[in-house]
């Protein structure tokens, strides 16, 4: 049963990878907002000739 | 308005936006390869599906390259990574430009991407039909094939940080977190699953063995499920669902804790496709354990998904699109409901080996993936190419013809799987199988399997509606190469501060961190695995076991490649209802020699673990003529004909090549026995064809020795005896 092992060191080192990634998306703000991602990508980057945006949605 | 809202950059108003455009083009030909390749491994599909009803249909009857051991690999492969495979690349070429607001990294990635991956899926469509194997489920593509894939792989995640780090958007949205997700752990799965040792240009064998090359190929198999089909799906969902409903998702908190939950537990699910085998015991627990607790962070993301509809259920009314996604969600929330359910052992004693895992994983592939990519189709074809789906009363067809499709196709099997099994465990008063012979209870269900050919035509006749919507959409519309498009930076190059210059490297850093860690994960697997499989997982723990003959070897190789695994197990439970049928419960001893392993997940024929045992053991002529016509000997099998493997001669070239291949992998075959092997083999084919001869009283059978046929008589005579007592 040695490959257990190695999968468990294998899991064990992706698991850390991405606690790693996900103590940093915390601490650098990721997760600080939880409200402006979600509607930020209903919102196309049309170009503007204008200041003012047009939230079109075609 | 919103979208001017940032809070990395409130100073900047609009001053120092810059333009730049979206590649649609890399996005149309993923689009246009998804739905070719999903109709073309559908009607695969849907062959195999008649192959099991209509074994002697002269369409494939006696053809080796359509026989179904060949092509239900062929089907499998094309469903997940030509059919997934490129519908993730589609929706995540759209999806990550604009979740970044970047253009991708490198136009050249992407092309080498694209055709890289066209071009692995056509060397799948010639290799499997001709049977190069590797015998292991869902990554039975050959070791050249594996290098291509894995590098192709890394052009893709190449891409796809590098568009990550040029990004002008700060926050990482939801879905992208689901892309880096699978792109990593799929590389893991990938490297490991497909160490092999080759022996020849397009052969090799496992390096792992028995239990532990089950445990390494369920541990890649349900993770392909997770990683391929599921997370980079759920990806797309959090985009495209909310992008076509016009809704912010139901909870973005929500969304951010089903990544991180169905992360970490997801990769230990793997051994609930061993429940009851001869793993050990307490890694099949470990399966169970993390598959229940899988149940919480799949069914939040599945409600997050639906809830994202609140307040827009009138539109699921009228807009097709929606309608796929709804269906699409529901089917991922019931496969992610049953896949707990299944690994609990109770119900998996029931289950597993028979049609509710096709049942189970059709729920997945055809509502999950399927409707959620014609989802996608219907509501990105008509953007990229401006203008109107051509028509909305077609797609509402395509979408109820492929529900009632679905429906069709898993219910039968849910019922077919239920009523097999028990015909498996019936005993009467005095104690004996009800069922004995193993064919009465394949007869019982053939016409659920008509039914599930039934729904596979109409989920197929939706593809071909829905393709045809499509063209008529793209001939009215006119195609967007390169959107333009124009967002503010996120850092400010020209600043040479030294704040500014760590910001940037903190934010390069998860990315950098991923592809270093995976390196070294790659590195240190491979250094701790080598010396480990080599020296230690060979020493058999069961003295009597001994490594197969060279003509044995041979047969075993002859049934790799015919892929006789896709519909016979080799793992006797410890049940009664087993070992009445079949003897002794398999021992994870038995197994030490077996690169790779041959378990196999399917009873569509009966288990062939205690083959030659004098409990099951059936004569020479026997097994010739079951493999020249199958309904010879046992009327009423589904079973298709092996002729071929009577015309064509064995080849010897590759022998003493294997021998050593097997020695390196520490099977303990004598020093120098790999000359000597091609004697060995031949003394003992001529055996096998002189034993069908007189049987059959038919002297011009004696030629049979050099046939491929008595190579896998001899692996079948060998199946199961070394622990027999009765051996000598």
């Amino acid at each position: 049963m040695s490959s257990i092992f190695v999968l468990i060191i294998l899991g064990f080192i992706v698991a850390v990878a991405f606690l790693a990634a996900c103590i940093w998306a915390i601490r650098s703000g990721q997760f600080e907002d939880a409200y402006t991602p979600a509607m930020r990508i209903l919102f196309d980057d049309k170009i503007t000739s204008t200041e003012k945006t047009d939230s079109q949605h075609d | 308005m919103i979208s001017t809202v940032r809070t990395d950059d409130p100073s900047s108003s609009g001053a120092s936006l810059e333009r730049f455009s979206y590649d649609n083009t890399i996005v149309k030909y993923f689009a246009i390869a998804t739905a070719f390749w999903g109709l073309a491994g559908m009607l695969v599909g849907l062959i195999v599906a008649l192959e099991m009803v209509l074994p002697e249909l002269f369409l494939w009857d006696g053809i080796p390259i359509l026989s179904f051991g060949r092509v239900r690999p062929l089907h499998t492969n094309a469903a997940i990574f030509a059919f997934v495979g490129n519908g993730i690349y589609m929706g995540v070429y759209y999806s990550l430009q604009r979740l970044c607001k970047a253009r991708m990294w490198s136009d050249r990635a992407s092309w080498i991407h694209f055709w890289g991956w066209q071009l692995i899926i056509l060397s799948a469509l010639i290799s499997l039909p001709m049977g190069f194997s590797t015998g292991k489920e869902y990554a039975e593509l050959e070791w050249p094939i594996d290098i291509a894939i894995a590098l192709i792989w890394i052009v893709f995640g190449l891409n796809m940080f590098m568009t990550i780090f040029k990004r002008r958007e700060k926050h990482l949205y939801v879905a992208i977190w689901f892309y880096i997700g699978t792109w990593v752990t799929v590389t893991v799965l990938h490297v490991v699953n497909s160490l092999e040792l080759p022996y020849s240009m397009m052969h090799s064998y496992s390096i792992f063995a028995g239990v532990q090359d089950a445990l390494v190929q369920w541990w890649y198999g349900h993770n392909a499920v997770a990683f391929f089909l599921t997370t980079p799906y759920l990806g797309l969902m959090y985009y495209f669902i909310p992008k076509a409903a016009n809704r912010p998702v139901y909870s973005y908190r929500l969304s951010i804790v089903h990544f991180w939950a169905l992360i970490f537990i997801y990769i230990w699910a793997g051994p609930h496709h061993l429940l009851y085998t001869a793993l050990p015991d307490w890694a099949q627990s470990l399966g169970t354990v993390f598959s229940l607790m899988l149940i919480a962070p799949s069914w939040g993301g599945m409600l997050n998904g639906l809830l994202t509809l609140r307040g827009a259920w009138d539109k699921v009314r009228t807009d097709p699109v929606l309608k796929f996604m709804v269906v699409a969600v529901t089917a991922y929330g019931m496969a992610t409901f049953e896949g707990p359910l299944l690994s609990i052992k109770t119900f998996n004693a029931i289950t597993h080996f028979t049609d509710w895992t096709i049942g189970h994983v059709h729920v997945g592939t055809l509502g999950w993936n399927g409707f959620l990519t014609f989802g996608v189709l219907y509501w990105l074809m008509p953007r990229l190419w401006r203008t109107k789906l051509h028509s909305i009363k077609l797609a509402n067809f395509h979408f109820w013809i492929g529900t009632l499709g679905i429906f069709f196709y898993c219910v039968p099997l849910y019922w077919a799987g239920l009523t097999q099994s028990l015909m498996w465990k019936e005993f009467d008063g005095d104690g004996f199988l009800v069922y004995k012979n193993f064919l009465e209870t394949v007869v019982q269900i053939l016409p659920m399997y008509w039914m599930r050919a039934l729904g596979g035509t109409l989920y197929i006749i939706g593809v071909f509606v829905m393709i045809y919507n499509i063209i008529r959409t793209t001939q009215a519309g006119d195609f967007l190469a390169n959107e333009e498009a124009e967002a503010a930076p996120l850092v400010k190059e020209e600043k040479s501060g030294n704040k500014e210059y760590w910001h940037k490297r903190i934010e390069r850093k998860p990315a950098q961190m991923l592809f270093w860690a995976l390196i070294l994960i790659l590195i240190g697997g491979i250094v701790e695995m080598v010396p480990t499989f080599m020296v230690q997982s060979n020493v058999p723990t069961i003295a009597s076991v001994q490594p197969y003959t060279p003509l044995e070897l041979e047969g075993r190789d002859l049934y790799i490649r015919e892929g006789c695994a896709t519909c016979h197990s080799q793992m006797v439970r410890p049940f009664r209802s087993e070992s009445e049928r079949y003897g002794e419960y398999s021992k994870a001893g038995e197994f030490v020699y077996d690169h790779p392993f041959q378990w196999g997940s399917k009873r569509t024929g009966p288990d062939l673990a205690r083959e030659g045992t004098p409990k099951l053991k059936k004569s020479d002529a026997w097994h010739y003529q079951h493999m020249l016509d199958p309904r010879s000997t046992s009327a009423g099998s589904i079973m298709p004909s092996y002729e071929w493997l009577i015309e064509n001669r064995l080849d010897l070239s590759m022998t003493a090549d294997k021998i050593e291949a097997m020695q390196t992998l520490g099977v303990p075959y004598p020093e120098g026995y790999a000359e000597k092997a091609t004697d060995d083999l031949r003394k003992q084919a001529e055996e096998i064809a002189n034993n069908i001869a007189s049987e059959l009283e038919e002297e011009e059978l004696k030629a049979l020795k050099d046939r491929e046929v008595v190579a896998i008589i001899a692996y079948l005579q060998r199946l199961g005896t070394d622990i027999m007592v009765d051996k000598k």
